[in-house]
């Protein structure tokens, strides 16, 4: 399994999944309506190392967050 | 004494980023900063300090941190700065920090001022780009994200 955590401003619960890579992963939160716009905007970290390949391959125990736009200062 | 320099040196890196609830006691932490590196030949000691500014009716402004990657965030930062022979430091707060008072400060030390003027300037703005910190405004004691002045982190969007 594993663990999809939404932060920021997104407000969501963490997810526990059973899915592969980030591939599937997407699929799944696609189904959320309320995730459409963070799915657009969010930039994606597994076991807290941003990353930007789609095919990413997920194992279980592997963390997923969800970074969505930032502003800090 | 050389040894020892090392040690000290060693011990002190860890504390270059330092998160607080609330706003930013100015004068403590960048006097704090002061004090522990003036003696290390630096020098240039640039600071920058962000002031929560009253505009839009805000209260103040809100906080989300995400500490896991803002911490290799930084340190990357301070290998970058190493590499010139400098440091950087940092303070941000966490949660709630009103009108006219502090939620940011960054500073970089050098020996020479060129590489300093540089630093701070890349150092702050990619900070604004890349550190996963979110902003919320405080309207009518609630907060509200304020997503048009974010940023989005570079490869966002591979989920959609």
């Amino acid at each position: 399994m594993v663990r999809v955590e939404f932060l920021g401003p997104i407000g969501k619960e963490p997810l526990e999944l059973d899915v592969e890579n980030l591939n599937q992963l997407s699929i799944v939160l696609k189904d959320d309506s309320s995730l459409k716009s963070w799915l657009e905007n969010s930039a994606v970290a597994v076991n807290d190392i941003l990353v930007s390949d789609k095919n990413h391959p997920l194992k279980d125990g592997d963390k997923v967050s969800l970074l969505p736009p930032v502003c800090g200062g | 004494m050389e040894i020892k320099y090392h040690f000290y040196h060693l011990f002190v890196v860890a504390d270059m980023l330092e998160l607080y609830d609330g706003s930013l006691e100015v004068e403590k932490i960048t006097n704090s900063w002061y004090d522990r590196f003036r003696l290390s030949n630096y020098g240039a000691i640039i600071t920058f300090v962000g002031v929560v500014r009253d505009e839009d009716g805000i209260d103040g402004l809100s906080f989300d941190i995400y500490e896991p990657i803002l911490n290799s965030w930084f340190n990357d930062w301070q290998k970058k700065a190493n590499e010139q022979n400098a440091i950087v430091l940092m303070a941000h707060s966490r949660g709630d920090v009103f009108n006219h008072t502090s939620s940011y400060i960054a500073a970089v030390c050098s020996p020479k001022r060129r590489v300093a003027l540089e630093l701070i300037d890349s150092f702050v703005e990619d900070f604004k780009a890349s550190a996963p910190i979110w902003k919320y405004d405080i309207i009518n004691g609630k907060r509200v994200y304020a997503l048009k002045r974010s940023t989005k982190i570079k490869s966002a969007g591979i989920l959609s």
